[in-house]
C-alpha cells in the first residue's frame, strides 16, 4: 500500500526547513513545535517502515519514475532502515538539547541554525537511503555544506575551524568523486547494484584498484579516520554545542556505514581483493588510529577536546571492525554504529549541559560537579562507562563482537589496540570523575555546602533518557544482533 | 623516452588532470594565505570536472542533440555523439562546487571581520594572543 | 543437577540494589535511611537461607534475565559455591549494616547517605558475582563491585583518599580489561560457551600451553583475589572508613576475587585439565610467594588496618592455594577458607574500627594496655587473630587443617612447609598485639576517659567472633556446600 512511506521520513524535515526559510524569523515561536514535530514524524515513520522492512524485505523507491540502472534509486533494506531510525532518533533528542542552547547563544538566528540542522538530518536520511553512487556524492556534499555553516556559527575560533573542515572535507568529496568517474568509465552504470555485477570480471584491475582507493581514502578523511583525523577535533569542538550534540554522533557513523555500504557492494567475499594484505593492512592501520588517537586524547585539557579524540579512536573501531571481513566484526561494527552514536550523544549532552552552567569544559572547572549538577553527572558516569566498555551498557558488546572478530580473524594487533583504548578510556574518564567528586580545595572532606545548580529540563531530560537507553540497548543487544544485524549483513559475509 | 612521450600524449586528458589537481592539491595543503587554499581548491574541482567531461569524448562524437524521428526509425549510432552523461553529472558537481565556495567564502568574510587579516600564520598568532 | 526455574536470584541481587533508590531519596532522615539499609540486609539474607535447603539436597535455581550474546546470557543460577559465598557475605552485610550505623554516627561522618547507597549497590554485586550462571554475568557484577566501591574508598574526599583511589582503579579496571576480558573472549572463542560447569568446559579444546596463559590471565585478571604482584591497592584501600575495610576488603571484595578464581579453576578450565596439562604449580608457586611475602610486610606495619590488609593478602593466598593443589581435601580446604577467614577477619577488622572509634587510635605502637579499657574487644579480637592463625576451637583451624592434609596427600612438602612457616608468621604478626594491650604498662599521660565502642560497633564484633568460635564445631553445611561443588561425594 504505503510503499512510499520512507520518503516522508525524508520529506518531513526538508519540507520543514523551507518552512522555517520562509516563517521562522516573524514567528519565533512556531520553530520549536516545527523542528520538533517534524523529527518525531519522522521517528515514528522509520519506526514503522523499519518494521514493515523486516517483515516483507528491501522496499525501492525510484525517483522520477526512472527505473534503475538510470534513475536514482533509494533503498530501504533492514542495514539502511536501522540507520534512518537512529538518525531520525537521535536528531530528534538532540534537538531538544539544542533549542535553549541555540536561544542562549544565537539569539535572533534559530531559525537560520536549524534551517541548516533539518537540512543536514534530511541529507544524512538521504545519504544512508541512496543506490546511486553519484547521488551519494551529491548528498555527501549537501550534509558537509551544512555542517560547515553549523560549526561556523560556533564562537571563538569555530570560523577558522569551519574552513579547515571546508578544505580537508573538498579534498575528501574530491576524491570520492575521482573514485567513482573510474567506476563509470569501468562499468558505464552509477547504480551500486549494477556496479557491483561488472565487478568479479574485473578483478585485479588496477583501475579498479584506483577507484577503490581514491573512493576509500574520501570517506576515511570525511570520517576522520586517523591519520586523516586532522579537521576533526578543533571542528567539533568548536561548533555550537546545539549543532555539536547532533553532528558528533552522526557524521562520523553515517560515514562509516557508508563505507560498509560500499564493502557489501564492491568488495563481496570471494573477490581476491579481499585476500590481498590489503586487508590486513587496513586493519593494522586501525590499529595505530585507536592508540594514536587514544594517546592523544590523554593529553588533552578540556572535556570536548577530549571526547573529540575519543570519536577518532572509534572510528579506528569501526573501520578495523569492518575491514576483518568476518561474522563477528561486522555484526560488532554495525552494533557499534549504533552504539557509539548513543554514547557520543550521551557524553556530548552531558557536556551540554555541564557548559551551560560552567560555562567552561576545562578540567579545572568541572570541581564538585556531583554535588553541583547530580543527575547531568549520573548520566555522564553512564555514558563514561559505555565507553569505557563496562557491562551491561551497550559499549560493551559491540566491543565484545569487535574483540572476537580480532580474534578469529588473528589480529591480534587490533585486539590489542581495542584493549589498550578501553584501559585509556578508563583513565580519561575516571579523571573526569576524580575532578568532579572532589573539591577544589582537596582538603574540605566534601563537607562544604554546595548548592544544587542542574541543567535545564530541556537539556537533562534527553540526557537522563539517553543514559537510560544505554542500559536498555546493552542488555537487548541479543535480540538487536539476531534479528536486525544478520539480517543487514549480506549472506556472504555470514559463518 | 619516445615510448613515455608516445604515452603521455595518448592520454593527454588525464595527464593534464592530473597536473592540475596537483597543483590545486598544493595550493590547499602548502598556502597560508585563506584565499589561495580557496582557489587551490577550486582548482583542484575543476580538474575532476575536466576528468570526467573529458572521459565522455569520442573522436568524431558530435553534441547528442538528436532528431526523434530518425532515432525511432534507425536507432542512435552511439559512436556518432559523445557520451552526455558525465556532462550533466559535472553540472551538479559545478552547482555543488559554487555552493561550498559560498560558504567557505561567507566563513572567510566571519574570519577577516574578526581577525582582520587572512594569513593563516597571524590569525593563529592572534589566537594564541587571546588565549595566553 | 536438577535446576528449578526461580525468580528468588535475582531478588536476592535486586533487593539491595533497588534500595539503593529509597535511601537516596530519604537523605534527610538518617533514622529512615538506615531502616531502609536493615530491611534489605534481613529480606535479603532471608531469602539466601530460604534457597539453602534446595541447594543441600543437591538442587539449584536458576533465572535467565537477557540473552545478549549467542549461547550466552545474563543468568543467575543459585548452585553450591555460590550459595556459600552468598551465604556469608549476605549475613556479614547485615553485621556490618549494624556496625556501620554506630561507626558512621560515632565519627559524625559526612557523606552517609551516599555511603549506605554504594554499599547496597557493591553488596548487590558481590551476590551477583556469587549467583552468576557463567562468566559473563560475572564479570558484568565484578565490575559492578569494582565501580560501586570507588566513592567507598575515596569517602574521606581528601588527598590521600583520591591517591588511592587512583590505585585502586589501576589495579582492579585495569587488570580485569586488560587481563581478564580477553581471556574470557579466548574461552568463548574456544568453545562458544561460558557456562560454568562442574569439572570445566575446556577439556580437549585446548592445547597445555593456550591453558597456561588463559590460567595466568585469569589469575591476574582477578585482581581483587591479590595475588602479587597485583596487591598494591588493598593497604591502599585501607583510607577507606573501617566498616569498607572490614566487610569489602576483609570479605566481599577480595573474597570475590577468590571466588571468581576459583570458579574458573573449578567450573571453567577444570581442575583435570590442569592436571592433565600439568600447570597447578602455576597456581600454588604464584599462592605461595604471595602468602610468605605478605606475612612478612604485615610483620613491619605499625597501622593496624594496614598490618590487617597485608595479612588479608597473604590469607586470600591460602584459598588459591588450595584450589592449586588439586587434590579433593585441598581443594575443600580452599573453599572452606573463605568462609573461615571471613568471620575472623572481619572480627579483627571491627575491632580495629572500634578502637578508633572509642579511642582514636590507629597505631599499634599507640595500644600499650588498652585491653584493661575495652576487654570486649580485645578479647573478641583475640579470638579473631586465633581463628586466623588456625588455633583449635576456631574455625580457622578446620580449614588450615585440610590444607595441610592436602598438602601431604599430594606429596607437596613444599607446600607443607610453606603453610606451617606461614602460620608461625600469622601468630608473630597478630599475638603481639593483643599481648601489648593487654600486658604492656599504658602511657604515662594516657588518657583515662576510654570505654568500650558504641553498643552497636560492640554487638557485631562479639557476634562474628563467636561466629568463629561456632564455625569449628558446626561446619558441616558448609563442608557439605564445598563438595557439591567440587562434585566430590561425601
Amino acid at each position: 500500500m504505503n510503499s512510499n512511506l520512507h520518503m516522508y521520513i525524508l520529506a518531513a524535515p526538508l519540507l520543514t526547513s523551507f518552512f522555517l526559510d520562509i516563517f521562522g524569523r516573524k514567528k519565533q515561536g512556531l520553530i520549536a513545535p516545527f523542528v520538533l514535530g517534524s523529527l518525531a514524524l519522522s521517528s515514528a515513520l522509520a519506526f514503522v517502515v523499519l518494521g514493515r522492512v523486516l517483515e516483507t524485505g528491501p522496499i525501492s523507491y525510484t525517483v522520477g519514475a526512472w527505473l534503475p540502472p538510470w534513475g536514482i534509486e533509494l533503498l530501504v533494506d533492514p542495514l539502511s532502515g536501522l540507520m534512518l531510525l537512529l538518525i531520525a532518533v537521535v536528531a530528534l533528542i538532540a534537538s531538544f538539547a539544542a533549542l535553549p542552547w541555540v536561544r542562549k547563544e544565537l539569539h535572533d538566528r534559530v531559525h537560520l541554525f536549524f534551517i541548516l540542522y533539518l537540512i543536514l538530518v534530511a541529507g544524512l536520511m538521504g545519504l544512508v537511503l541512496t543506490a546511486d553512487a553519484f547521488n551519494l556524492y551529491v548528498l555527501l556534499e549537501i550534509t558537509s555544506i551544512t555542517t560547515y555553516g553549523l560549526i561556523a556559527m560556533g564562537r571563538g575560533r569555530a570560523p577558522l575551524s569551519s574552513f579547515n573542515y571546508i578544505i580537508m572535507g573538498s579534498i575528501g568529496a574530491s576524491f570520492y568523486l575521482l573514485g567513482v568517474g573510474y567506476l563509470y568509465l569501468l562499468t558505464g552504470t552509477l547504480n551500486m547494484a549494477d556496479i557491483a555485477q561488472f565487478l568479479p570480471a574485473l578483478q585485479g584491475s588496477f583501475a579498479l584498484g584506483t577507484a577503490l582507493a581514491f573512493v576509500l581514502v574520501g570517506l576515511w578523511i570525511k570520517m576522520a579516520f586517523f591519520p586523516l583525523h586532522g579537521w576533526l577535533p578543533m571542528a567539533y569542538s568548536q561548533a555550537p554545542s546545539g549543532a555539536g550534540v547532533m553532528i558528533a554522533p552522526l557524521m562520523t557513523k553515517v560515514t562509516v556505514y557508508l563505507m560498509l555500504r560500499l564493502m557489501f557492494s564492491f568488495i563481496a567475499p570471494g573477490f581476491s581483493m579481499y585476500e590481498t594484505d590489503l586487508q590486513s593492512m587496513i586493519v593494522w592501520a586501525a590499529a595505530i588510529g585507536i592508540i594514536s588517537a587514544s594517546a592523544l586524547a590523554l593529553g588533552q585539557r578540556d572535556l570536548k577536546k577530549m571526547l573529540t579524540y575519543i570519536i577518532v579512536a572509534e572510528v579506528g573501531y569501526m573501520v578495523g571492525g569492518a575491514w576483518l571481513i568476518n561474522e563477528p566484526g561486522i555484526t560488532g561494527t554495525v552494533l557499534h554504529i549504533v552504539n557509539d552514536a548513543l554514547m557520543t550523544l550521551c557524553l556530548f549532552l552531558a557536556a551540554a549541559a555541564i557548559a551551560y552552567r560552567t560555562g567552561s569544559l576545562k578540567f579545572e572547572n568541572l570541581t564538585n560537579l556531583y554535588q553541583k549538577m547530580p543527575l547531568t553527572m549520573a548520566a555522564f558516569t553512564v555514558g563514561a562507562f559505555a565507553m569505557i566498555g563496562v557491562p551491561p551498557t551497550c559499549g560493551f558488546f559491540s566491543k565484545w563482537y569487535l574483540l572476537l572478530g580480532g580474534i578469529e580473524a588473528g589480529q591480534w594487533g587490533y585486539v590489542v589496540a581495542l584493549v589498550f583504548s578501553s584501559l585509556v578510556n578508563a583513565i580519561l574518564f575516571f579523571r573526569i570523575i576524580e575532578y568532579a567528586y572532589f573539591g577544589k580545595g582537596a582538603d574540605d572532606h566534601g563537607h562544604a555546602a554546595i548548592e544544587r545548580n542542574e541543567a535545564p529540563l530541556m537539556i537533562l531530560c534527553p540526557l537522563l533518557l539517553v543514559a537510560v537507553a544505554l542500559i536498555v540497548v546493552g542488555l537487548s543487544s541479543g535480540p538487536l544482533v539476531e534479528n536486525l544485524i544478520k539480517l543487514a549483513i549480506p549472506a556472504g559475509f555470514l559463518g | 623516452m619516445e615510448q613515455l612521450t608516445s604515452e603521455i600524449l595518448a592520454k593527454y586528458n588525464y595527464w593534464i588532470y592530473v597536473v592540475l589537481m596537483m597543483i590545486g592539491f598544493y595550493a590547499m595543503i602548502g598556502k597560508r594565505n585563506l584565499v589561495k587554499k580557496l582557489i587551490g581548491m577550486n582548482i583542484f574541482q575543476t580538474a575532476i570536472i575536466l576528468f570526467f567531461v573529458s572521459t565522455g569524448a569520442k573522436a568524431g562524437g558530435k553534441i547528442p542533440i538528436l532528431n526523434k524521428y530518425e532515432v525511432l526509425e534507425h536507432g542512435v549510432n552511439v559512436n556518432s555523439i559523445v557520451n552526455p552523461l558525465p556532462h550533466v553529472l559535472m553540472l551538479t558537481a559545478i552547482v555543488v562546487g559554487v555552493s561550498v565556495t559560498g560558504v567557505a567564502l561567507a566563513v572567510m568574510i566571519r574570519i577577516y571581520r574578526k581577525y582582520g587579516t587572512l594569513e593563516e600564520d597571524e590569525i593563529l598568532q592572534k589566537i594564541e594572543e587571546e588565549n595566553g | 543437577m536438577d535446576l528449578t526455574f526461580s525468580i528468588w536470584p535475582l531478588v536476592a541481587v535486586l533487593v539491595s540494589l533497588l534500595a539503593a533508590v529509597p535511601i537516596m531519596l530519604s537523605n534527610k532522615q538518617p533514622n529512615l535511611r538506615e531502616f531502609w539499609t536493615l530491611m534489605a540486609a534481613v529480606v535479603k539474607v532471608a531469602i539466601v537461607v530460604s534457597m539453602l535447603p534446595g541447594v543441600l539436597a543437591g538442587g539449584g535455581y536458576v533465572f535467565t534475565l537477557a540473552e545478549v550474546v549467542p549461547g550466552v546470557p545474563i543468568e543467575f543460577r543459585v548452585d553450591a559455591f555460590g550459595i556459600f559465598f552468598a551465604l556469608i557475605a549476605s549475613f556479614l552485610w547485615l553485621l556490618t549494616s549494624i556496625y556501620s550505623i554506630g561507626y558512621m554516627r560515632a565519627l559524625e561522618e559526612h557523606a552517609q547517605t551516599r555511603y549506605f547507597a554504594s554499599f547496597a549497590v557493591a553488596i548487590s554485586a558481590t551476590i551477583g558475582v556469587a549467583f552468576s550462571a557463567n562468566l559473563l554475568t560475572m564479570y558484568l557484577f565484578y565490575e559492578m563491585l569494582s565501580l560501586s566501591t570507588y566513592p567507598l574508598v575515596t569517602h574521606e574526599q581528601n588527598a590521600e583518599a583520591k591517591s588511592s583511589g587512583r590505585k585502586y582503579l589501576t589495579y582492579i579496571l585495569g587488570t580485569s580489561i586488560g587481563f581478564a576480558l580477553p581471556a574470557m573472549l579466548i574461552v568463548y572463542t574456544l568453545t562458544g560457551t561460558l557456562d560454568f560447569t562442574v569439572g570445566g568446559i575446556l577439556a580437549d579444546k585446548a592445547s597445555a600451553s593456550t591453558l597456561a596463559v588463559v590460567l595466568v590471565l585469569f589469575l591476574f585478571g582477578f585482581a581483587k583475589a591479590g595475588l602479587m604482584p597485583f596487591h598494591g591497592w588493598l593497604p591502599a584501600a585501607m583510607v577507606a572508613p573501617t566498616p569498607v575495610s572490614s566487610f569489602l576488603h576483609g570479605v566481599a571484595v577480595v573474597k570475590a576475587g577468590v571466588f571468581s578464581i576459583l570458579r574458573i579453576i573449578f567450573h571453567i578450565i577444570g581442575p583435570d585439565q590442569l592436571a592433565q596439562a600439568d600447570i597447578g604449580w602455576i597456581v600454588t608457586t604464584l599462592a605461595s610467594v604471595t602468602l610468605l611475602v605478605a606475612s612478612l610486610i604485615a610483620l613491619t606495619q605499625d597501622n593496624l588496618k594496614r598490618r590487617l590488609a597485608y595479612s588479608t593478602v597473604g590469607q586470600l593466598s591460602y584459598m588459591v592455594l588450595g584450589a592449586g593443589m588439586l587434590s579433593a581435601v585441598g581443594m575443600t580446604g580452599g573453599i572452606l577458607h573463605i568462609g573461615m577467614h571471613a568471620f575472623g577477619k572481619i572480627t579483627l577488622f571491627f575491632c580495629a574500627g572500634a578502637i578508633y572509634v572509642a579511642a582514636g587510635k590507629k597505631y599499634i605502637s599507640q595500644m600499650d594496655g588498652l585491653g584493661r579499657q575495652m576487654p570486649v574487644t580485645f578479647a573478641a579480637f583475640l579470638l579473631g587473630a586465633l581463628s586466623i592463625i588456625g588455633l583449635p576451637p576456631l574455625g580457622g583451624f578446620i580449614s588450615k587443617w585440610k590444607l595441610v592434609l592436602g598438602a601431604v596427600d599430594g606429596g607437596q612438602l613444599t607446600l607443607l612447609v610453606v603453610l606451617l612457616v606461614s602460620s608461625l608468621l600469622n601468630a608473630a604478626y597478630f599475638l603481639p598485639i593483643v599481648y601489648r594491650a593487654f600486658f604492656a604498662e599504658p602511657p604515662a599521660e594516657a588518657a583515662s576517659g576510654i570505654k568500650e565502642a558504641p553498643i552497636f560497633c560492640l554487638v557485631p564484633i562479639c557476634l562474628t567472633a563467636f561466629g568463629s568460635l561456632l564455625l569449628f564445631f558446626f561446619h558441616d553445611t558448609f563442608l557439605r556446600l564445598a563438595q557439591l561443588a567440587l562434585g566430590i561425594g561425601g
